[in-house]
């Protein structure tokens, strides 16, 4: 089975049929390890419990980041490659990716409430996860208001493509913007290096995450070729109407 | 005459002419800058100190509102898709399209800000540095938008999906331009090295805009 | 478990993340359904995709 198998709309159903309840289980037993060693895990000498937060946060901000570089990449399978499964893959990802961002966004907000006294401050990380949220908003806005799906998706992945030139770019310019701006306060999470009794439950629910995201993924394109065979079948329907 | 020459020629005549909407973005800049002290209050020393900010937020705005313009009207009556098939790449037509935008629309702001940042109580001697960086920014504001632009014409929705694909683009433009403005008059920090980024900024956006946009137009019009 | 005296930004954070996963996977689940049981009325009705009508 190679991976050209993949290009078929048909037979990547069904290995998507296959492979999705070994996936759904691998998340599940993955998120409940996690998610036990991040609630027992110990407190923080700085932060107290509140680093539990962390536990959601970094891996919802890891996965907010790779979401977009996925798209960035199906774009281009979609302008260059021309693989026929690019376009379904990066639109999958859009919501998965902008949830992530959103609960990165949140979860830090209400990490930082307790913790450094805020629930918002135009730090350059937060200022540039922001951003990455309106970016997507934007190209889920496009696959909104595009009534055909394929022009949407185009313009979908030109926006990918733009947005991941400028990430990188707007990352720059909000450190260098904050730098200037940035009020004498700093911020500090409990040392320079993680100690391994917080760093293994982070990697563990990391993992756990990916793999909810990879899952979630798949289902979505899922869906989203039998909308598109749906679409077609009616389409067909109507020039037999007309014939 | 040079085919890119006429290209600009015709779109900077359609933009004078009625109909053609090239001041309202002066004037849309006018009116927002003049809103400000309402919302803000009249304090005089808090209107400057965003002043330079609040002039590039309208800039800004100005620019978005009218880059549908770019466009749209081409594509309804069809000669978008007769420049498509011209001879000239059609990289350069949508650069030359872009130029002509920036001459009618973002340079009327850059002209009026001076009298617009008098009306903030802007700092005097800045109101130049200020201008400048208007002069530097709005062109990299102009050649961003064209990739939304291009992106909406393709999908016949203008307004709104434009000004949400755009502005997350222009934050590192606005964020440059505002730092250097603010440099310029009180800061500890240089004006040159924000200045400086804000150039490459609009020097980079002349060359990707207009690849994104043909990209967009290509793919979202066939 | 002692999460300290910000229990409530955890319990909120923790809660706000299940939240958001599960509507995910919720809309992910009923639009599955949905789309099936379109495709099943499609295909009843007789409409079908045209590398079946090769067979």
């Amino acid at each position: 089975m190679a991976v050209i198998d993949l290009a078929n709309p048909t037979r990547f159903l069904r290995i998507v049929d296959r492979v999705l309840p070994w996936l759904i289980g691998a998340t599940v037993f993955l998120l409940a390890v996690g998610l036990y060693r991040a609630l027992n895990a110990p407190d923080d000498y700085q932060q107290g419990a509140t680093v539990k937060i962390m536990f959601l946060h970094v891996p919802a901000a890891w996965l907010g980041m790779f979401g977009w570089a996925l798209m960035s990449v199906a774009a281009l399978g979609t302008l260059v490659w021309r693989h026929p499964l690019a376009d379904v893959s990066g639109k999958a990802v859009a919501p998965i990716g902008a949830a992530f961002t959103f609960i990165c966004l949140v979860t830090g907000s209400l990490w930082g409430r307790p913790t450094w006294g805020t629930y918002w401050v135009w730090d350059a990380r937060l200022t540039s996860m922001l951003v990455l949220l309106l970016l997507y908003l934007g190209v889920l806005a496009l696959y909104w208001t595009a009534e055909d799906p394929g022009r949407g998706a185009r313009a979908a992945a030109i926006l990918s493509l733009v947005g991941a030139v400028n990430l990188p770019i707007i990352k720059f310019s909000v450190d260098w913007w904050n730098t200037l701006h940035q009020p004498a306060s700093v911020f500090r999470i409990g040392g320079s290096t993680i100690d391994p009794s917080l760093l293994t439950p982070l990697l563990i629910m990391g993992l756990a995450f990916t793999l909810l995201f990879v899952t979630l993924h798949l289902a979505v394109m899922r869906n989203e070729i039998l909308r598109r065979r749906i679409r077609s079948m009616r389409l067909m329907q109507a020039q037999e109407v007309h014939a | 005459m040079n085919p890119l020459a006429a290209i600009l020629v015709r779109d900077m005549r359609l933009a004078v002419r009625i109909g053609g909407g090239a001041f309202m973005g002066a004037l849309f800049f006018l009116i927002v800058i003049t809103m400000t002290p309402f919302a803000v209050g009249p304090d005089l020393a808090l209107l400057a100190r965003i002043g330079p900010a609040i002039l590039w937020l309208g800039a800004l705005l100005a620019s978005l509102l009218a880059l549908d313009r770019l466009f749209a009207t081409d594509h309804d009556d069809g000669s978008l898709d007769l420049l498509m098939m011209g001879g000239v790449p059609l990289e350069l037509t949508v650069a030359a399209k872009a130029l002509a935008h920036w001459l009618t629309t973002g340079l009327p702001l850059v002209v009026v800000a001076p009298l617009l940042g008098l009306m903030l109580n802007v700092d005097m001697h800045a109101l130049g540095w200020l201008t400048l960086t208007l002069a530097a920014g709005t062109p990299a504001l102009t050649f961003i938008g064209l990739i939304g632009a291009a992106l909406s014409v393709a999908l016949r929705r203008g307004g709104l999906l434009l000004a949400v694909l755009v502005l997350p683009l222009t934050v590192p433009v606005l964020i440059f331009g505002v730092t250097a403005a603010n440099a310029a008059i009180a800061g500890p920090t240089p004006f040159s090295p924000a200045f400086t980024i804000l150039c490459a900024l609009s020097l980079a956006s002349l060359v990707l805009g207009p690849i994104a946009a043909t990209a967009a137009l290509r793919h979202g019009l066939e | 478990m002692n999460l300290g005296p910000h229990a409530d930004f955890i319990v909120a954070a923790y809660a706000v993340t299940l939240f958001v996963v599960a509507a995910l996977i919720a809309w992910v689940l009923l639009d599955y359904s949905a789309q099936r049981r379109i495709l099943g009325d499609l295909e009843e009705r007789g409409v079908t995709r045209r590398s079946r009508r090769k067979g």
